[in-house]
């Protein structure tokens, strides 16, 4: 059985990948992916540790996480959508109405 | 069941005066402005009329209850008033001289900027004296001596825009909060002593005590500080120095405040205190020697004087000389009889100068003038009654208070009767030196030609726009000639005995001065006096001759003066010149007031400032407060300038923010949970 540890490790990995990607990243889609990334990331650690303690509390949460994940994604996607059909533009640094 | 008089009535009506022209005055026409003003004052003096006839049926003292304003445990001191002989006097003086110089400023001040602003100044003036005169115990007397304090400032600072009026003005404010700390701290001692401070209870408690001869007590520590106050209000050495730069003002409140009034309140003071001060007779003669001092002093500065109006201002500080004097020597009767005839020459004096200056459009110095005679005939007569009067000649009414102040003296001391006198020759010299220069000779001015307009004068400049040296309007005329009817016959009612009369002035007087014992000038000079009361009765026929013998003398004097003004300023004009280049060095000394003002410059005011702007200034205010606000303020500043930087509306920073949090979260969280 593979140990816990190299799940973790790929799970830190997947997260630290998001993370970085929705640092640097100016598209708002890549941004978009980078955040699913970091769900993902959190999940493979979920049920890692639902694998190891035989719970099975941590493979509904992912579930749950998967559900939120696809109503963002609608929502998320619906307002890039909206943003591109005002703004014209992606990139993130450009949409920044709030800002005094 | 004593009547009630309504006596509150007397200062609180110009107090609505002033009100009335203070708040409304600015949107009101200037003769509704004067008709106000004019109605509350002559109201008051209806009053104080009204209050005077009923005055024989009165019980006396007669107190009139107002209203409670200060009780704390046994103490006491409320709104009411006081009611005798004295206090009627100053009354009378007060709202009837008040009223005739309301009358004359109407005309004086028609065409002046500011004319409700002075009325209700005026009338505020009116209020804060009335309520001095008529107040029942020192507090209520110390509120009207501060608020004639002020109303003096206000009207002193008239012309506030000109730099010299507004320092002298704040000059008199200031010199006269020394006299007022003494005063204070006299009120204190009282409070301290015997609990209270209504002139009924104080001199109940003090008169049982004898009087203190040996060394200074309490009494003696009360009555020197009273008298410290008095110094100030009535500018006497060495407070006095305040009352020469307040001529800047208007001359009507030259004339109401600095001469017939506001500084006769030492006088009326010490009069008021005459029981302490018969029981300290250290005490009555510091009194004695500071009046005469400063008569002779201020006399000696007003020869060389060249402004009319400094002339008249030095000329009454020598006269406040003498009403301290006579308090000095236990003649108290005679001091308030010499304010009374003081207040109606002296008023007179100073609106007739007033007349003078609105003639030559603005001109105070003397020797611009010159043969203004037959140019203003009415000023020139009154004014020349009223130097009559001020020069002790008979039967004008200075003659007979100065007269009996002389006699009073030496009885005390032939020391105060000396310098009395040649300050009695004195002020005859220098009134008809200024009585010559203004009125006799040639005209040396230049009104006549350049109409007035250009001609901007120290005192402010008349700009009238009609030419030429002119009377003055009868408004301005009228109160001239009451003045001067009261200057004749004001002394008439203080005959003494050796000239036929039977001195009914003193006799009125008399029950508020009885209660003395025997007053005691010149017990520490080892000169037996007789007491008051033995004056008070028919005198045997040889001191009568004897006094005859006195009036004589002073009356040669006031003549001798005349005479050597005649000569130096009528026959040989040339002459005071020669005289004063061969005094050089004593000459320029009197000429520049002993240099006391420098004096005092140098002594107080300099180390003063200096010390204020190194300590208090730089060192407390800006090194202290300043810099400690100013440092937190910065320090703030500083704080939030560098926490704004996080705050950069980039998404991306923020996020970046997040992570790097929590990321230190994980490691400190690893970190403790390993250990």
């Amino acid at each position: 059985m593979v140990p816990i540890a190299y799940y973790l490790i790929l799970s830190g990995i997947l997260f630290a990948c998001g993370v970085t990607g929705f640092l640097i990243k100016r598209n708002i889609i890549s941004i978009f992916m980078s955040i699913e990334l970091m769900l993902n990331g959190v999940n493979l650690s979920f049920v890692a540790f639902a694998a190891q303690w035989h719970a099975l509390s941590g493979q509904i949460f992912v579930f749950f996480v998967m559900v939120v994940a696809a109503a963002e994604a609608a929502v998320g996607l619906a307002i890039i959508i909206a943003v591109y059909r005002t703004r014209e533009t992606l990139n993130i640094d450009q949409v920044d109405l709030l800002k005094l | 069941m004593t009547p009630n008089l309504h006596l509150w009535l007397i200062p609180v009506l110009p107090l609505v005066g002033a009100a009335i022209n203070g708040l409304f005055g600015k949107k009101f026409s200037r003769q509704a402005v004067a008709g106000v003003a004019l109605c509350f004052s002559g109201a008051a003096l209806i009053k104080v009329l009204t209050v005077a006839f009923t005055f024989s049926s009165l019980a006396k003292p007669h107190v009139e209850f107002l209203a409670p304003w200060i009780r704390s445990g046994n103490f006491q001191a409320d709104f009411s008033f006081y009611l005798d002989q004295l206090s009627l006097v100053m009354l009378l003086v007060v709202t009837g001289v008040g009223f005739l110089i309301h009358i004359y400023s109407v005309g004086y001040i028609w065409e002046e900027g500011g004319f409700y602003r002075f009325f209700a100044y005026l009338n505020l003036f009116m209020f804060f004296m009335l309520t001095l005169v008529l107040a029942s115990n020192y507090l209520l007397m110390f509120i009207g001596w501060e608020g004639v304090g002020l109303a003096s400032y206000l009207l002193i600072g008239f012309w506030f825009t000109k730099d010299s009026a507004a320092s002298a003005g704040k000059k008199a404010f200031i010199v006269n909060r020394i006299g007022d700390f003494g005063f204070l701290l006299a009120l204190f001692l009282l409070i301290k002593h015997f609990g209270s401070l209504n002139f009924d209870q104080v001199f109940s408690s003090i008169s049982p005590l004898s009087a203190e001869t040996g060394g200074a007590g309490l009494l003696t520590a009360i009555g020197l500080l009273l008298m410290v106050g008095a110094a100030g209000k009535s500018a006497q050495i060495p407070l006095y120095v305040w009352l020469p730069d307040a001529m800047e003002g208007p001359t009507p409140v030259s004339a109401l405040i600095h001469a017939a009034t506001m500084v006769t309140a030492g006088v009326y003071m010490v009069s008021r205190s005459h029981v302490i001060f018969e029981r300290a007779p250290m005490a009555l003669t510091v009194v004695a020697i500071v009046g005469t001092l400063t008569a002779l002093f201020a006399a000696t500065i007003g020869i060389t004087q060249t402004d009319i109006k400094k002339v008249l201002a030095y000329s009454t500080v020598s006269q406040l000389g003498y009403m301290f004097i006579a308090c000095g020597v236990g003649a108290f009767s005679a001091a308030v009889f010499h304010l009374m005839t003081h207040a109606f020459f002296k008023g007179l004096l100073f609106l007739a100068a007033g007349s003078v200056i609105h003639a030559v459009s603005g001109e105070q110095d003397m020797r611009q003038m010159g043969g203004l005679r037959t140019k203003i005939p009415w000023t020139f007569w009154t004014m020349t009654i009223a130097t009559f009067a001020i020069a002790g000649i008979p039967p004008f009414a200075g003659f007979f208070s100065k007269d009996e102040i002389l006699w009073r003296a030496y009885q005390s001391s032939w020391v105060y009767w000396a310098i009395g006198l040649f300050t009695a020759f004195l002020t005859s010299f220098y009134m008809f030196r200024l009585w010559f220069m203004t009125f006799f000779g040639t005209y040396r001015g230049t009104a006549e030609d350049t109409h007035g307009d250009s001609s901007h004068g120290p005192d402010h400049g008349h700009g009238h726009g009609h030419g030429g040296i002119h009377e003055s309007p009868w408004v301005m005329v009228g109160p001239l000639v009451v003045l001067a009817v009261l200057s004749v016959t004001g002394g008439w009612i203080g005959v003494p005995g050796s000239l036929g009369g039977d001195n009914r002035f003193e006799k009125f007087l008399s029950p508020v001065f009885h209660s003395s014992i025997a007053a005691s000038g010149a017990e520490s000079h080892g000169v037996a006096t007789p007491p008051e009361k033995e004056t008070e009765s028919p005198e045997p026929q040889a001191s009568h001759s004897k006094e005859l013998i006195f009036t004589g003398i002073s009356v040669f004097a006031g003549i001798f003066g005349f005479l050597l003004a005649w000569q130096l300023y009528y026959r040989d004009p040339q002459l005071p010149q020669k005289i004063a280049a061969s005094l050089g060095g004593l000459y320029e000394a009197v000429v520049h007031k002993y240099y006391i003002d420098e004096l005092y410059a140098t002594l107080f005011v300099k180390p003063l400032i200096a010390g204020s702007a190194l300590i208090l200034w730089h060192g407390i205010d800006q090194n202290v407060i300043d810099a400690s606000l100013d440092n937190s303020a910065h320090g703030a500043n500083q704080v939030s300038d560098s926490a704004r930087h996080m705050q950069s509306g980039n998404l991306r920073s923020y996020a970046g923010w997040v992570a790097a949090g929590a990321a230190a979260v994980i490691v400190y969280m690893i970190w403790t949970g390993t250990r």
